[in-house]
């Protein structure tokens, strides 16, 4: 049997996060591209939108229009203005730089999206006399682009489906990997939660009547375009918070150094414009400012890659601030499939001559629980399974009216259902009904549902069958708790079986019993007492929830409305992955605060080494500030404006990649944190710019 | 102490039910009516900025007018005439922003009414003033989708009655028994060993000196302010002063934590400042406690360290305390002249005062000032920990930070915006007492005071008609541009939802995020300073070690 775990190769099938884009971070067919982009993006108009670095490009242009009038006017010290400037040059590029190969990657995704994208001639169909649509009726081709919203189609086997829409007749298996990357196909059919095709992809068998919901350039495959190469993309909510924080620090460096000149005035020292620039380009924010969008393009990615479609950035942040996860019980928490666990057998039956007569109730019955209970009597009491033409034995299918099934073998009948109606059936005078009721409500206690026995008029007992939680999910949920996320229990259940399987799947709560407008009370009240709710769904009635949630993650297989309503659609349809999703929105939060906490620590030994060097000149004693002795005031000047440039560069693969999510406690998170990029932000520059100094030194530079 | 008096304080605030409210209700009462006041009619937070402003204009031409027609009013046994124009607009603003800086000097200028109801006037309703905006602060943290943070009018008259009123009261009485003078008679004069006279001035001291501690205002009585034996006669009423001076700033803490529920939360911030208080008591003392290196050179005995601008009666250890717990709260007070303290030992009030005077503050602004950066450090944190930051429940948000970066970015603009402009133009240069760095140290001070709110001189400044004209205008940007910001912060507090916390959330009432908040103050509120620092002090203190004064 295979389990659907969360992280087994059986769900995902190879299909690992890192699936669409094979290979490194750094392909060198995307750094190439990126490398122009770089100095297109150089652009001010484009600068405009990141203030650091946008100040940055001005102060450079400052000081290459007074470099151009030194050279022409023949001044000195040109060699160490001409590489300040080229580093400061550098600077911006290499900023562009990591925006650019961010951008790439989405970049090279959408285009093989769009190759993907063919041209199709739909079949509309015509409305037959009876104001309906046959498969079999007249219809007209048209290219899709002329579709319109209402517009009914046929697709038949061999077809792309031309727009999006919703299945309203036929039933279709269809090739999906255009959008998923799954090669496997999927059922489409009318009615259910199964109903949503996607213009692009393929039918393979059958045919299905379709009615077109999406406009040319609004289906999702355009949305999917534009998403991916990050065409739409707007700065989210706490990416704005930063860029405040940024600008403001920004400024406030622009009052520590505009009057800088006048105190050295006083002293009656000089200083020069340069110097000053490299000071101010040193100290603002630079490293942060630089990757800020490369990690926020790098995070929406990422969960690209891993088949997750957020329509928002805004989406991407809430998934990391989730408190509150609501989970489906079927396919999340237990397998789809109930389970045969135990033979309970009244007084005066032994337990194997109820596995007997319930495994040959069963031998014909292709349900999952019929086959379980097979299994079950196999591996306790070793019954083999039994040719049912051998015995002459004619099955009987369940029907809505009996709520049984069974078989007849010569004048044995054996049935097997409900409790209720297997004694409905028998009448409440037969032995041992009491007994099998006991037995029945004591198995709904423990979260099971019990399954009653009869060979003839004799009660024979009761199958105990079980919800099975999959393994590895109370693991998954105490991680979540301890990432102080709270997990809630979806269920149509009734709450005694309800909080059995809740108990023993580890969730923090349940709702059991659960309407679509239970659903949807639940996550009003939850966010009234301010906490973030993410669900994932796949019906129609789960719309309005999806809508409601502040993260709605919405099944690829599920219903145009769902679709609609969720802000994320998960390719995959696996509704475990809500616990990646929020690990991702985690980790992108984590890698601009990381390197916001390097970036500021930085600034403490950019000051050590650039004011020594600025106000020695004039005041001898300050050399005693110089405690990483670097060579000259020259070379450490150069060689603090070179780490500042390089260390744009070195962090690029960490912008990309993310800094590392663990869950663990906030507490300890932010210690580990603080101390690698607190602490390390404090003390590497202190090294990088000895080291440089060091270079730059002995080749002469300075 | 803390404690009792946290505790105190939420309930008045809160308008709870205590002990003087039913001696003093009915005067309460009395003054809404007079004022017409409806005390329980909440404001908006711009409703409660407005009247704050209203509230300071009033306060402005009342003193102004005071000062400048206090020849002609009564309670001048001394004769003074009329103060100068922009003295009187400086020492205005001085007072109603709680900082206290005195461009004059009080025995030579100013008549008893003056000093009494002009300045003393406003050291009370300054203090309340800023305890009102601390309280109307930590309402926006506790109030869940509100629309109001109290009412400004309500919190005044609370504070200064019930709190600040009953305080000095036995304040004034403690330091009258220890010989501080409380008189309405004139100047005595007396005939000195010498034979020359000499003319001892008076005054209703006693009272002014409880709430200039207190209320972290800071304006002396006489000129020298709390080096003067009449206002600070010996060690014990020293430790007094210091005590009242912090006394508000860390009960205000408790009374945060009370307020938000949770005491812990008050104890972190509180642990914050004293930790930072602490390391800059010890780097001063440890400065002073060391002559100056040249003195020793001369063969002056340094077992004594430097008593230079010093009073015996308080030592290196009263005076370097009192130097720091005055800068530490935007007090003010001084009992030794910092010009004369030795470089470092000087650098350290600088420093406080730059960071914003958030160890204890000055009341009300040191809380709200030490929770513009708690809310950088919640920032940082809360993106480290992989959250939208929270504090106390409540999401930071892109509009928090914008309002924090302004109050922020409003210091240093002032210190090192006029300090640049001073130390180039003449009428700047031309106030300074020393040349080199040390005259440099001069110019940054006092700026960097008046920001601050501390009030505090480095001495040696002859404040002109620039000095006074440009301090006033630091003062007033530094009070009333993080004033604004803060409580538009409140008012976006209040309207947000509070969310409970989970293991998610970092918790801010432990030691990591106590050193996180310290490292935020440190480099946002200290690094921009450094280049001014290096120029200044710094430079003073090395060159001092190579032989070299200044």
């Amino acid at each position: 049997m295979v389990f659907h775990l969360p992280h087994s190769e059986a769900t995902h099938g190879g299909r690992q996060p890192e699936h669409r884009s094979q290979g490194s971070l750094m392909q060198t067919s995307l750094l190439l591209p990126a490398i122009g982009e770089s100095f297109r993006k150089l652009d001010p108009r484009i600068m405009w939108r990141n203030p650091v670095m946008f100040v940055v490009e001005v102060v450079t242009i400052l000081t290459t229009v007074l470099l151009i009038r030194d050279i022409v006017a023949g001044g000195t010290h040109l060699g160490f203005a001409i590489q300040i400037n080229l580093w400061l040059w550098f600077t911006l590029l290499f900023a562009n730089f990591a925006e650019a190969v961010a951008e790439g990657r989405g970049k090279a995704q959408a285009d093989s999206l769009r190759r993907t994208r063919t041209e199709t001639l739909g079949k509309r169909l015509l409305m037959n006399d009876e104001g309906g649509y046959s498969h079999l009726g007249l219809y007209e081709e048209v290219p899709a682009p002329e579709l319109a919203v209402g517009d009914v189609v046929l697709v038949q086997a061999g077809d792309f489906i031309p727009s999006d829409g919703e299945v309203i007749d036929g039933i279709a298996s269809v090739d999906e990997s255009a959008i998923t990357g799954e090669s496997a196909p999927v059922i489409r059919e009318s009615g259910g939660d199964r109903s949503a095709v996607t213009g692009g992809t393929r039918v393979l068998s059958d045919w299905i009547i379709v009615r077109i919901t999406a406009a040319q350039g609004s289906t999702f495959l355009d949305r999917m375009i534009s998403l991916v190469e990050g065409a739409q993309r707007q700065k989210t909510p706490n990416e704005i918070a930063l860029t405040i924080l940024l600008a403001g620090m920004t400024l406030i460096f622009i009052f520590a150094v505009v009057t800088i000149p006048s105190f050295v005035h006083y002293a009656g020292g000089h200083i020069s414009v340069l110097i000053l620039v490299a000071l101010f380009v040193t100290l603002i924010p630079t490293t942060i400012g630089a990757l800020l969008s490369a990690i926020g393009i790098a995070g929406m990615d990422r969960l690209i890659r891993f088949n997750v479609l957020a329509m928002s950035g805004r989406a991407v942040e809430a998934a990391g601030d989730v408190d509150t996860l609501l989970l489906d019980k079927t396919g999340t928490i237990t397998i789809g499939d109930r389970q045969a666990t135990a033979f309970v057998p009244v007084s005066g039956v032994t337990e194997h001559e109820l596995a007997d007569a319930a495994q040959l109730a069963s031998l014909a019955d292709a349900t999952p629980e019929g086959r379980s209970i097979v299994v079950l009597a196999k591996e306790k009491f070793g019954i083999r399974g039994r040719d049912m033409n051998a015995l002459g034995a004619h099955f009987v299918p369940f029907t809505a009216q009996t709520r049984m099934s069974g078989v007849d073998v010569g004048d044995r009948q054996i049935r097997k259902g409900a409790v209720d109606s297997v004694i409905a059936c028998l009448g409440e005078a037969v032995p041992s009904v009491e007994q099998i009721r006991q037995i029945a409500d004591e198995i709904a206690r423990q979260g099971g549902t019990p399954l009653a026995v009869a060979d003839n008029t004799r009660l024979l007992g009761v199958v105990h069958l079980k919800d099975v939680v999959k393994g590895g999910i109370r693991e998954r949920f105490a991680e979540l708790r301890r990432m102080g996320i709270r997990t809630v229990m979806i269920t149509g259940d009734n709450p005694l079986t309800a909080a059995a399987i809740a108990a023993e799947s580890g969730v923090d709560d349940f709702l059991a019993q659960a309407t679509p407008e239970a659903k949807l009370a639940l996550i009003r009240s939850e966010q009234a007492s301010g906490k973030l709710v993410a669900m994932c769904g796949d019906g129609t009635n789960d719309a309005p929830a999806l809508a409601q949630a502040d993260v709605g993650v919405a099944m690829n297989t599920g219903t145009v409305a769902a679709r609609e309503a969720g802000n994320m659609v998960d390719l995959d349809s696996d509704p475990t992955k809500l616990i990646e999703i929020v690990g991702i929105g985690k980790q992108l939060l984590m890698t601009r605060g990381a390197l916001t906490t390097f970036s500021i620590a930085n600034d403490v030994a950019k000051y050590f080494a650039i004011i020594p060097a600025m106000f020695v000149g004039f005041y001898p004693a300050l050399s005693a500030l110089n405690i990483m002795h670097l060579a000259t005031p020259e070379s450490a000047v150069l060689s603090a404006i070179i780490f500042n440039a390089l260390i744009i560069i070195a962090l690029i693969p960490l912008a990309l990649k993310g800094v590392r999510y663990r869950p663990v406690g906030a507490a300890s998170l932010l210690r580990r944190n603080l101390l690698v990029y607190g602490i390390g932000g404090l003390i590497v520059p202190f090294i990088g710019i000895k080291l440089i100094d060091m270079l730059v030194t002995s080749i002469g530079l300075a | 102490m803390t404690r009792p008096l946290g505790g105190f304080l939420k309930r008045v605030l809160e308008g709870e039910q205590h002990v003087l409210g039913r001696f003093f209700g009915p005067v309460e009462r009395g003054i809404y009516r007079v004022a017409g006041i409806q005390a329980d009619r909440e404001q908006s937070w711009s409703q409660y900025t407005l009247a704050i402003i209203v509230f300071k204009i009033i306060c402005f031409v009342v003193v102004y007018a005071l000062l400048r027609l206090q020849g002609a009013l009564p309670l001048n046994p001394n004769g003074m005439g009329a103060v100068a124009p922009d003295l009187a607009y400086n020492t205005a603003i001085s007072f109603l922003t709680n900082t206290n800086w005195q461009s004059y000097g009080g025995e030579t200028s100013m008549s008893y009414l003056s000093q009494m109801l002009a300045l003393t006037v406003q050291n009370f309703v300054s203090a309340a003033a800023g305890i009102a905006i601390a309280a109307a602060v930590i309402r926006g943290f506790t109030r869940r989708s509100a629309s109001s943070i109290g009412n400004f009018w309500a919190d005044l008259v609370r504070t200064t009655l019930y709190v600040l009123l009953p305080i000095c009261v036995i304040l004034t009485l403690f330091f009258v028994v220890e010989g501080v003078p409380q008189t309405l008679a004139g100047s005595v004069t007396a005939l000195t060993v010498e034979g020359a006279h000499q003319t001892i001035a008076l005054g209703p001291v006693a009272s002014q000196e409880a709430i200039k501690m207190l209320g972290t205002n800071g304006g002396g009585f006489f000129n020298v302010n709390s080096a003067h034996p009449f206002e600070n006669p010996n060690a014990l009423t020293n430790f007094v002063q210091m005590l009242a001076i912090f006394a508000l700033g860390a009960g205000l803490t408790n009374m945060f934590g009370r307020m938000v529920g949770k005491e812990r939360q008050g104890w972190a911030i509180f642990s914050a400042m004293a930790a930072l208080f602490l390391t800059g008591a010890a780097v001063t003392y440890w400065s002073e406690a060391h002559a100056n290196p040249l003195l020793h050179a001369l063969g002056i005995d340094p077992s004594l360290g430097n008593m230079e601008g010093k009073e015996t009666r308080f030592g290196i250890i009263g005076s370097a305390l009192f130097a720091t717990v005055t800068t530490d709260a935007s007090c003010g007070a001084v009992n030794a002249m910092h010009e004369s303290f030795l470089p470092l030992g000087g650098m350290v009030p600088l420093v406080n005062m730059m960071l914003g005077e958030v160890i204890f503050g000055g009341v009300g602004s040191g809380l709200y000032g030490f929770l513009l950066f708690a809310i950088i450090a919640v920032f940082m944190a809360g993106l480290m920990v992989g959250r939208t930051p929270e504090y106390l429940g409540k999401k930071i948000e892109a509009r928090e930070i914008k309002m924090t970066m302004l109050a922020v970015l409003c210091l240093p603009l002032v210190m090192l915006g006029f300090t640049a402009l001073a130390v180039v133009v003449p009428s700047g240069l031309s106030a300074l007492s020393a040349s080199g760095p040390h005259g440099f140290t001069e110019a940054l001070y006092a700026y960097t005071s008046a920001a601050a709110n501390n009030g505090s001189a480095f001495s040696g400044l002859t404040a002109n008609t620039f000095w006074n004209v440009t301090l006033g205008i630091g003062m007033m940007a530094g009070r009333f541009f993080v004033i604004i910001p803060v409580l538009a912060i409140a008012g976006a507090m209040a309207a947000k939802k509070t969310a409970a916390p989970t293991p998610g959330t970092f918790p801010t009432d432990t030691g990591l995020f106590i050193a996180l908040v310290i490292g935020v103050i440190l480099i946002v509120g200290g690094l921009t300073f450094l280049p001014a620092l290096a120029l200044g002090p710094i430079v003073e203190h090395l060159t001092m070690l190579r032989g070299t004064l200044f």
